[in-house]
């Protein structure tokens, strides 16, 4: 089918993590940009939560994330409910495939010609965009950050801030080349210029696309988290709204929303609240005078459900996207968000990503972590990033015959020469007189150790081994 | 079978087993009972801190303080509900006065008069539902008496707040309203004017909805 | 999901020391230091003889099995009920926050669950169940301090190492900038990525070079090896030390020697 292979045209290889990653840390630029935004967004988000019981608002956020979970397809079956009664068209597409076939239908049914979109990292997953080009459909972004990336022919860099890999003058010049407008350093200029051309968009488009930070079963609600007003101008001036969001985003209750949003904003850009909460329940009535006449949802897998059955992986699912994991992470400061290749980079994209791209692909993406908890520990929902790196590390080597693997393409990292060295290693630790014997033997010859050692001494000195060993040193104490 | 049916099919029959619920303890939400002077401020204090401007003034004093306010803007236009009393008392005010500018009444379908509302309206003036004093929220209801695009195109917002209907928390004012026996189509928490981070972490307002969120509190 | 709360026990009299492969193979001063430490406190201190490695390089690579036959090695180190103490936040870590998850579904699960409530980081244990009191005998000096993100994560020990430094009226602790963000050490992850590691490790350096101390202390050999080698193979002026070396070295009176 000419519809499925639509991907494979602007497809990145996630294998290549390594070169990519090089290049960034290479990039001043790159790690200047990062480095300066990260370091921003701690600091906003540290006072943010001042005064705030955090650890028991996080565990609240935790539970509430746990409860949609536990109920799943009740809730999803209710939401489908709620908002069929309110007026809502509701679809179900197993990927991202399908989630474009059905946008692509509802465009048809319409004739719509072009698309105004505002921020969706779902349909970012679903490649969307170029897959309604070439559907002849225009799709413009009108998030700002969103507007800058696609002008760029890029993808975003990071899920909340999509163009904070680029400074002000990159953006100037990038402007400058696609629109036409002056060269400028001041921001109000060129937002207020992004404005203008927008809202053309905004008034001629046939179709609004947008996201859904969470879906409230008992009342069939989309709730939608933003601070520029184009995600309100992408519901609201269009004749027809189609939100698309993944299967896990659903809540019961219109009470969940308050401690979510509480911990979303802030953990995502240290706002108390984002200037707007737009919470849509249904198309135009007869007797109102805007809003759109038709609103759909599509309600997207693309592996959640396989993600679903596995106690552990389950975690992963409690996502809400606020991209403070990303924001505390020294690998994706260092790297930014393009080296990874994903949808969804940094620590949510490296436990995310591989049960969507399979473990063949994403076989690196667990491994570039130093584990060093940062994540877990502002994950507004407690998710355990770390442990879930170990697990899909596990995965990846098919390394527990206690507990096999499931991720797809599981089993893929695991090479002989690896697998044997420790094989070795454990064969040796297991065994305390051959251990003692041979880290003394170490101790010993330790002139003879190498001086290089890879990676490790491209950076650093070879760590040096002791005259004696503490075994030996208390060996001869005890003597 | 269809992807609905399979997709529910593999939650329901999950490998894993049955999942239990974790109670939801929402007390973490709660905040003191503050009296309305000490909303007032907190309300004032944080919307404030995101560029919104706060008016305190008075069920007879409003009218004049909006004609001020409009006028140092240069305001030509202001878009009105046509049933409301705030459009009614300000069509009233008109008669006698000359200080207000144009009224514009939101009385037709959108698709009428698109271009006018985009292009020659200056500001528009809506009611609230309350307001909340933790974050500087304001809660609007768009209805057919005062529909969603009267708070998002127009560059200037004015929203009219009594005092007497600050919540302390988003919590608290749902859970008051009872807002879980039945939304509007479209609810809305609005908490300053519109902005974007996305050049360089600089702020920059106005991006796409209005660039000055005004609210008149009533005292 | 929920970390154990920690609940200090009472002084006991003896302790089993677990002084990790790091330390052994590499830092045995620092492990000397910690046993001496201690012993100051009334401590009698047993070292099992026959102990190797907590298995964590196997099981952070995902070779679970191989961890895990490794730790089983570790489990009959500790029959009696004494606290085992480990000169390190990443070991320690290990033992108390993995074991009972490695060990999960195994006939050796609940043995497991009850080391790892025996499990104390090192420092930890000198500040709140040894109530130590450092008398300082050095000479006056700036120092910076590295806490491991596992010492600061996983076994929650943030305060305890500037509450040790604290008590030596010589030291001035000085904080670096961004202190609680990773050296790049994370084990075999320094070795898979290496750029990334080292583009973390000299922004590391760097900041600890500019609060102007000359040396830095830290909880875990690791990041030791980590940040010193950079630091020497690159000529930037700091110098590194394991905590427990530097705290015995000031206190003991004899100048650094020791055993
Ligand atoms: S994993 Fe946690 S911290 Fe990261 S984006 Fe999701 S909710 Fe936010």
């Amino acid at each position: 089918m000419s519809e499925t292979t639509h991907h494979s045209a602007h497809h990145i290889d996630v294998k290549e993590f390594h070169p990519r990653a090089r290049a960034a840390i290479h990039n001043p630029q790159i790690r200047q940009n990062f480095r300066k935004a990260m370091d921003g967004l701690m600091t906003k988000r540290k006072s943010a939560f001042e005064g705030w019981d955090l650890e028991t608002l996080r565990d609240l956020g935790a539970n509430i994330r746990m409860r949609a979970l536990a109920n799943l397809p009740d809730l999803l079956e209710q939401l489908e409910q709620k908002l069929t009664e309110n007026g809502v068209t509701v679809h179900w597409a197993a990927d991202g495939d399908e989630a474009c076939e059905i946008v692509r239908d509802i465009c048809l049914a319409r004739d719509a010609k072009s698309v105004i979109k505002g921020k969706s990292m779902v349909s970012e997953e679903m490649e969307l965009n170029h897959y309604l080009e070439d559907q002849g459909i225009e799709a413009l972004e009108s998030d700002l950050g969103e507007y800058i990336v696609q002008l760029a022919e890029e993808t975003p860099s990071h899920i909340i801030m999509p163009a904070i890999h680029k400074n002000t003058t990159e953006i100037s010049q990038l402007l400058h080349d696609k629109t036409g407008t002056d060269l400028s350093n001041d921001v109000e200029y060129l937002t207020a210029n992004a404005r203008l051309q927008l809202r053309e968009k905004f008034r001629n488009a046939d179709v609004g696309i947008s996201g859904v930070n969470f879906a409230v079963a008992e009342t069939g609600t989309l709730c939608l988290v933003e601070n520029e007003g184009n995600g309100r101008m992408t519901t609201t001036v269009p004749p027809c709204h189609i939100a698309v969001t993944g299967i896990e985003k659903v809540v019961p209750k219109l009470e969940d929303v308050t401690a979510l949003l509480a911990l979303l904003t802030r953990s995502a850009t240290g706002q108390h609240i984002t200037t707007y909460f737009n919470m849509i329940s249904g198309p135009r009535k007869a007797d109102e005078l805007d809003g759109p006449e038709e609103v759909h949802l599509v309600l997207v897998d693309n592996g959640r459900s396989t993600i679903y059955q596995d106690d552990e992986l389950l975690d992963t699912l409690r996502c809400i996207r606020c991209g403070a994991c990303m924001n505390h992470c020294p690998v994706y400061t260092r790297v930014g968000g393009h080296a990874y290749g994903t949808t969804y980079p940094g620590p949510i994209g490296k436990i995310l990503m591989p049960h969507m791209v399979g473990l063949d692909e994403g076989r690196h993406l667990p491994t570039a972590s130093s584990l060093c908890g940062a994540c877990g520990e502002v994950c507004p929902v407690k998710i355990p990033i770390p442990d879930l790196l170990v697990r899909l590390r596990q995965e990846a080597v098919d390394g527990d015959k206690l507990h096999p693997a499931k991720v797809r393409g599981h089993g893929a990292k695991r090479g002989t020469v690896e697998a044997m060295i420790w094989k070795g290693w454990s064969w040796m630790h297991a065994r305390p007189g051959l251990y003692r014997l041979g880290t003394a033997l170490g101790a010993r010859f330790r002139k003879l150790q190498p001086g290089k050692l890879g990676g490790w001494t491209q950076y650093r000195t070879a760590p040096k081994l002791a005259a004696k060993t503490l075994h030996e040193r208390m060996k001869e104490r005890s003597q | 079978m269809s992807s609905r049916d399979a997709i529910l099919q593999r939650l329901r029959h999950r490998t894993g087993g049955e999942l239990t619920a974790p109670e939801c303890d929402f007390s973490v939400l709660n905040r003191p009972d503050w009296s309305t002077a000490e909303k007032l401020d907190m309300f004032e204090r944080t919307i404030e801190s995101v560029h919104g401007e706060v008016h305190r003034t008075t069920e007879s004093g409003w009218i004049d303080r909006l004609a001020e306010i409009l006028q140092t803007r240069g305001a030509q236009t202001l878009l009105i509900a046509k049933e409301h009393e705030i459009g009614k008392a300000l069509k009233n005010a008109t008669e006698n006065r000359e200080d207000l500018p144009q009224l514009l009444v939101y009385d037709e379908a959108i698709d009428s008069w698109q271009e006018t509302l985009f292009n020659d309206v200056d500001a528009g003036i809506t009611s609230t539902r309350g307001g909340i004093a933790e974050t500087g929220s304001l809660i609007l209801w768009p209805s057919v008496d005062e529909p969603r695009l009267m708070s998002l195109v127009p560059p200037i917002h004015i929203a009219v707040l009594k005092a007497s209907e600050l919540y302390t928390t988003f919590h608290d004012a749902m859970q008051s309203q009872n807002w879980a026996a039945g939304m509007p189509t479209n609810a809305l928490l609005v908490s300053g004017p519109s902005k974007t981070a996305d050049i360089e972490q600089t702020l920059a307002y106005g991006v796409h909805g209005p660039k000055e969120l005004i609210v008149l509190v009533i005292e | 999901m929920v970390d154990p709360i920690k609940v200090y026990p009472a002084k006991p009299s003896k302790v089993y020391f677990y002084g990790t492969c790091l330390v052994d193979m590499f830092y045995p001063d620092a492990g000397m230091a910690g046993i001496q430490l201690l012993e100051r406190e009334g401590i009698e201190v047993i070292y099992p003889e026959d102990q190797t490695c907590c298995g964590q390089p196997a099981y952070t690579s995902g070779y679970h099995d191989e961890a895990r036959a490794v730790a089983r090695a570790q489990l009959g180190l500790f029959p009696e009920d004494w606290p085992i103490v480990v000169p390190s936040g990443s070991c320690g870590g290990m033992m108390r926050k993995h074991y009972p998850a490695l060990f999960k579904d195994t006939a050796d699960d609940v043995k497991a669950a009850e080391i790892a409530g025996r499990i104390w980081e090192l420092t930890d244990f000198l500040v709140n169940v040894c109530h130590i009191k450092l008398e300082d005998l050095g000479e006056p000096t700036t120092v910076a301090m590295h806490t491991s993100c596992s010492a600061r994560r996983e076994m929650g020990v943030a305060e305890v190492g500037p509450k040790l430094l604290g008590q030596l009226k010589n030291v001035n602790l000085v904080e670096q900038v961004r202190a609680e963000e990773c050296c790049g050490f994370g084990g075999t992850f320094a070795v898979r990525h290496p750029e990334i590691s080292g583009a973390m490790v000299s922004e590391k350096v760097d900041t600890l070079v500019n609060t102007g101390a000359r040396e830095f202390v830290t909880t875990d050999c690791g990041c030791l090896m980590n940040i010193a080698g950079y630091a020497e193979k690159n000529q930037k002026p700091v110098t590194g030390q394991h905590i427990l070396s530097f705290l015995w070295e000031r206190t003991n009176g004899d100048g650094g020697k020791h055993s």
